[in-house]
């Protein structure tokens, strides 16, 4: 974290449902910190927390600003907070248009006061491909359509922290897809920071930088996204068939002809499928631990393309399962694989073993890091 | 069966005085009855049901018995005779006043129910959604809230309007019969049948039978539409 980026301090305290909530974070004020956790594990409530929509005993900045300091009996009331909230359904109007929906909160933004400058209405419809519906009734709007102009407006209403609770959990696979592209788009040309609530670790993965990790009203972790994923003993929480790590690499070249993108990991290639970016433009995959073999030989006659060069850092048998997790070193980044313990065993793996990865290229994620 | 004649004109008064209690009685209960009807949606106080049965009392309470404690309250010794001390009358009982107070009473839970109900059906959500973007509570209850709820608000006006209508055993109790200030429409029909003036009671009551069906039938028709646009 840069000691000159604003950051959002929160913590809060208290009950919620069946258990207590107890959790304290800090977050830049700058891309992307998602709360991640399984469903039901508080993370909704600490966003209606910072919004102000519900009130457990805490205390809450955003940057120089204090919104709730229980000593001081201070509790700013949510229309005088600075954020935007995209619930998890829509929640557009019923009794007004698109535009008009878009309006309510640009009408009533505080009004760009130097830091923050005025949202563009143009900008923000043409960047949500929303200006063809602007004269509709939200009842004619598709699902992700409606998320779409929920967004929008939450845009237009000028925050200083943009707060999304699940925001693509009621659509389905492909309009999330869609959405997600949309959501990539605006935080490079918006630059507001936001905060996303997920339980869904591909979306985490795709979107944020920060991850903050919360089981039953706890954080049990803290970190880049890169680092969160690469720790084992977090397994129960970012979940087994799911777990994998982030690697960066930067754009080598394109092959037209097998329509293939070769990247450059830290001296050693990959191969994924054609990806849209140009030529030494750094983009960001996420390498499922699943989709990881381990060979003690370089392998030949193989139809895998990516075969990287590495060192087992860590072994860890899940006792009364076939399975075992590793993390191997592959020189300036980490994969993890899930691998069997009976191959453990006839594989001799052990701490400091050198290995060669095995990985498919069509599982690779992309996110540019614009 | 006396032959009086038809006297056209006297059917025109209380005619004109029940549109006048019936307009003024919907006007002040939409303005007292939205924020009980928000209170009742809203609150989770636990007692706001035992509040929510006195405002619906009247729905079977006999209106005769509602009239005899609104006499009761009215009168010289009651608050209404206090209140109506304040410019020199001795009791709020058989004045329009008086018919006015009673019928806010006895149309109340047609009004309110209705828009509690439409203030329940749209949830805390778009309050929320309100809040969020900047708008205090007395913004979103005017930009947001009165306007999700219109349906309800229709609903309460019309069913209060022709509930006002059609009283009869409240007035009869603390309205009495005098004419131009408080015989209205349903006493008069009464009144006509009891002095066998039979053409007269013809007109008011078939007038009113029309008006019944006209404000159901439109009633229907509005919730129907309002159905269609919501899907």
């Amino acid at each position: 974290m840069n000691a000159d980026t604003p950051v959002l301090d929160a913590a809060f305290k208290g009950p919620v449902g069946s258990f207590n909530l107890d959790v304290a974070f800090k977050a830049p004020l700058k891309g992307v910190t998602a709360l991640f956790g399984a469903s039901g594990c508080g993370k909704t409530t600490i966003l209606r927390c910072i919004a102000g929509l519900h009130r457990l005993p805490g205390r809450l900045a955003l940057g120089d600003r204090t919104w709730q300091d229980d000593g001081e009996n201070l509790f700013r009331p949510p229309h005088k907070r600075r954020v935007g909230y995209v619930f998890q359904e829509p929640s557009l109007f019923a009794h007004l248009t698109v535009r008009r929906n878009l309006e309510f909160g640009a009408r009533r933004a505080p009004g760009g006061n130097g830091t923050v400058p005025a949202v563009d209405f143009d900008q923000v419809v043409d960047l949500l491909g929303i200006t063809h519906l602007l004269d509709r009734a939200p009842a004619k709007l598709s699902g992700g359509e409606r998320q779409r102009v929920a967004v929008g407006r939450a845009l237009l209403s000028e925050p200083r922290l943009l707060l999304m609770d699940e925001p693509l959990s009621a659509l389905d696979r492909s309009t999330k897809d869609e959405i997600l592209a949309y959501f990539e788009v605006l935080q490079r040309e918006m630059n507001i920071p936001i905060l996303y609530v997920s339980h869904d670790i591909s979306e985490v993965t795709r979107l944020a930088d920060r991850l903050v990790v919360l089981s039953r009203g706890g954080k049990v972790a803290e970190g880049s996204v890169g680092e969160v994923l690469e720790r084992l003993d977090l397994q129960p929480m970012t979940g087994r068939f799911e777990a994998g790590v982030m690697l960066t690499a930067t754009v080598k070249a394109h092959d037209d002809a097998f329509n293939l993108t070769f990247l450059d990991h830290h001296g050693q290639t990959l191969t994924i499928p054609a990806v849209d970016a140009a030529v030494g433009e750094t983009i960001r995959l996420r390498v499922r631990a699943r989709d990881v073999s381990l060979a003690t030989q370089p392998p030949t006659s193989i139809s895998i393309r990516n075969i990287l060069k590495g060192t087992v850092i860590e072994v860890r048998e899940e006792p009364d399962t076939a399975f075992a997790e590793t993390l191997i070193d592959i020189g300036g980044g980490r994969l993890r694989a899930r691998v069997t313990r009976h191959a453990v065993a006839d594989l001799k793996l052990t701490a400091g073993m050198p290995v060669h990865a095995l990985i498919k290229s069509i599982t690779f994620d992309r996110r540019s890091l614009g | 069966m006396p032959d009086q004649g038809l006297d056209l004109a006297g059917l025109w008064s209380p005619i004109r005085l029940t549109l006048e209690l019936a307009t003024v009685t919907t006007v002040v209960l939409l303005i007292i009855g939205t924020p009980i009807a928000w209170w009742l949606a809203r609150s989770k106080a636990k007692w706001k049901e035992a509040v929510a049965a006195v405002v619906a009392l009247p729905l079977v309470l006999p209106p005769t018995v509602l009239g005899f404690y609104l006499l009761v309250a009215m009168g010289p010794d009651g608050p209404g005779g206090w209140i109506a001390g304040l410019w020199g009358e001795r009791s709020l009982a058989f004045t329009f006043q008086g018919l006015v107070i009673g019928s806010v009473f006895y149309s109340m839970p047609f009004v309110v129910q209705p828009i509690r109900n439409a203030f329940e059906a749209f949830g805390d959500r778009p309050l929320e959604v309100a809040a969020t973007l900047h708008a205090s509570p007395w913004d979103a209850f005017w930009s947001v809230a009165v306007p999700l709820a219109r349906p309800g608000f229709l609903t309460g006006a019309v069913l209060g309007f022709a509930h006002t209508v059609g009283e009869f055993g409240v007035v009869l109790m603390i309205g009495g019969n005098i004419p131009g200030e408080t015989k209205v429409l349903s006493v008069a029909v009464y009144d006509y049948v009891e002095t066998l003036r039979w053409a007269e009671a013809h007109i008011l009551a078939g007038g009113l039978l029309v008006f019944a069906f006209v404000v159901i039938l439109s009633m229907m028709l509005l919730e129907k539409r309002i159905g269609r646009a919501a899907r």
